[in-house]
């Protein structure tokens, strides 16, 4: 895996609309070349690589703890709201308060993202089992509402947001170049917060009695769980936008190849949601050409799909 | 109803009188009788007239596609919106629109479509059974992946064309033409007088099937027909003004509860369709003046949180 994402970490530097040879882009990478290569690698592709490597590990992991606390195989950061709430935190932020870098709107990020957080925890039942239904549809109306809270915004300021009409479906162009460097901190924070729950989660889904008689407070770990979510989803949608199924498809793919266990699926989960985030967009990059196809377009491709089938395989 | 008709009304007035250009209620008058000045006349006659007309027959042909569905599906869920319809319509028209032939009317590709997304709804639900929530469930999957569609078809366009698609997929009644009023007009009439003939079966299948057999309905040639003309009044509506949303969901239901009645009344959801349309426009238009919101966001952020709260009531 680490492998697979070393390639597409060299394809992303090298694919777009000025196609590298890869020996160029290694040259550049490790010089200080000044001329059109060294500026594209340098200002341009490194950026964007990094930013998805990282919206993507976050989003991963998300996906992973989301359906361990919720018990759905269906959750995902996207569907259930907390990513358009992260979003409507950073419109707000940069068009009422005139936060214009990411290390200021990630917090409102935060907040935004704890509010929808909260609100679709309000409709989750997670002592009924096969209660799947409900919480998708309660996630999807809040994301329709928060959503359409993000375009009006948005309408509403045009000049401030021509650089996000882009971000506004997911996507990695054009964004500042220390975009990665300033949210790496609180993607860190995320990780770590994710790594310690991620025993009491496990101890969790035996049921909260079995739990508590193996001293696992339920409160403590559902309340870190939803911190780590919510700090990990406001990351990487300050990052990248509000971006939908990659938290299901890396959640899945996880517990194909390790299981349900939850501390076993973390790092694989962060590696899986870093590669396949990298090559949503650089088929994005690719599809399109000369053009572009955001990657949160490319990644619904993927996840929608794998979402119908889901749902049709349970109910058969 | 009379509530409803009066709101209405008050809508309308405030939709003709106010905007950009104050018309006094006597100008408006003077305006319909063709005594105005030319300028006048021509906001209240070819503006502000054609467009509240629209808002009208549109919402009204949402909330009869909305009864017809969710009275066939016995689910207040299986509403066009909610199950792809209308994403489907959409996607129908956007191929139209950029692949096809873009200068033919969208409303062929939107009715193509909707017909195509009913197709595969209904595939679907036969496997699961109509009135399960799996099948609104993937009906909600099939929307998110036609959602995707959508976008990438119009990175795709050209950049005129996407332009006014984005405002359309908002769902805008900003752009309406006298053209595109008589359409609606047309297919109203000719679905509505479908609709008309096959009243008495419809009522009887608001019972359950078996019931309605005994009364003498051919309940699959029926539903067929409904469905039919459901999946047109729909992809009509999407063809003029974009996927408006939660039109087709709430105004049954409103209907319902102001009528107190225990089936779902078809005249009453046109109605009330038609008046919530109506006043979501104006609101749209005039809430945050200048600023000209397409109406279809204005009823996500309502419609989305009405069905959250919705959803989130019934599981406690």
């Amino acid at each position: 895996m680490a492998a697979v994402l070393m390639g597409l970490v060299v394809l992303s530097l090298a694919v777009g609309s000025r196609a590298l040879a890869p020996g160029d882009v290694v040259s550049a990478l490790f010089s200080d070349r000044r001329d059109a290569i060294g500026v594209i690698v340098h200002e341009l592709r490194v950026p964007r690589t990094l930013t998805a490597l990282l919206a993507g590990a976050c989003l991963g992991v998300a996906g992973v703890l989301m359906q361990a606390l919720t018990r759905n195989p269906l959750a995902d950061p996207g569907l259930l709201g907390v990513n358009a709430g992260a979003a409507v935190g950073v419109v707000v932020a940069i068009a009422f308060f005139g936060v214009g870098t990411a290390s200021g709107y990630v917090w409102f990020a935060f907040a935004g993202a704890a509010g929808a957080a909260l609100l679709v925890n309000s409709a989750a039942r997670p002592d009924r089992r096969d209660d799947t239904v409900g919480l998708i549809l309660a996630g999807v109306a809040l994301s329709a509402c928060l959503s359409a809270i993000v375009s009006i915004i948005t309408l509403a300021d045009d000049d401030t947001f021509e650089s996000f009409r882009f971000w506004a479906v997911g996507s990695f162009e054009r964004r500042d170049p220390d975009v990665a460097l300033q949210l790496l901190p609180f993607a860190i924070a995320g990780l770590l917060l994710a790594a310690v729950v991620a025993r009491g989660l496990d101890q969790l889904q035996l049921g909260t009695d079995l739990a508590r008689s193996l001293g696992v407070s339920p409160a403590v770990v559902t309340l870190s769980a939803g911190a780590a979510i919510t700090l990990l989803c406001a990351t990487a949608t300050s990052a990248a936008g509000p971006l939908a199924f990659i938290g299901l498809l890396v959640a899945h793919a996880v517990r194909g190849a390790v299981g349900g266990s939850v501390p076993m699926s973390l790092p694989l989960a962060a590696v899986v949601g870093a590669a396949l985030t990298l090559a949503s967009d650089i088929v994005g990059r690719v599809i399109a050409a000369p053009g572009e196809v955001e990657a949160g377009i490319v990644a619904a491709f993927l996840g929608a799909p794998l979402l119908l089938w889901l749902i049709l395989r349970r109910s058969a | 109803m009379a509530v409803t008709l009066g709101i209405a009304a008050i809508a309308a007035v405030t939709g003709l009188t106010t905007g950009s250009f104050h018309a006094s209620l006597g100008d408006v008058a003077s305006a319909l009788t063709g005594g105005a000045d030319g300028r006048t006349s021509v906001v209240v006659l070819g503006m502000r007239m054609p467009r509240i007309i629209a808002a009208l027959l549109i919402g009204a042909a949402l909330g009869l596609a909305g009864a017809v569905f969710q009275t066939l599906a016995r689910n207040p869920l299986a509403s066009p919106d909610i199950v792809g319809f209308s994403a489907g319509s959409a996607t129908g028209a956007l191929i139209g629109l950029t692949l096809i032939a873009p200068l033919a009317p969208p409303a062929v590709g939107a009715w193509t479509g909707g017909l195509l997304t009913v197709v595969a709804v209904m595939a679907i639900a036969r496997s699961v059974g109509i009135s399960r929530e799996r099948t609104i469930l993937a009906g909600i999957a099939l929307t998110t992946l036609l959602a995707a569609v959508n976008d990438y078809l119009l990175t795709h366009a050209p950049i005129d064309v996407a332009r006014n698609a984005t405002q359309w997929l908002h769902g805008s009644l900003a752009a309406t033409s006298a053209q595109e009023v008589v359409l609606l007009v047309a297919s109203l009439g000719v679905l509505g007088a479908v609709l008309i003939t096959v009243h008495r079966d419809y009522r009887a299948l608001e019972l359950d099937d078996d019931t309605a057999r005994s009364l003498g309905v051919r309940t699959g040639r029926v539903r067929l027909v409904l469905v039919i003309v459901a999946a047109l009044l729909t992809g009509t509506a999407t063809a003029v003004a974009g996927p408006i949303g939660f039109i087709a969901l709430a105004a049954p239901q409103l209907a319902r509860r102001a009528m107190g009645t225990s089936g779902i009344p078809v005249v009453g959801s046109a109605i009330t369709g038609a008046t919530v349309l109506l006043v979501a426009d104006v609101i749209a238009q005039r809430a945050l003046a200048p600023l000209q919101i397409p109406v279809g966001l204005l009823t996500a952020v309502v419609g989305g949180a009405y069905l959250f709260w919705i959803v989130a009531r019934s599981r406690r």
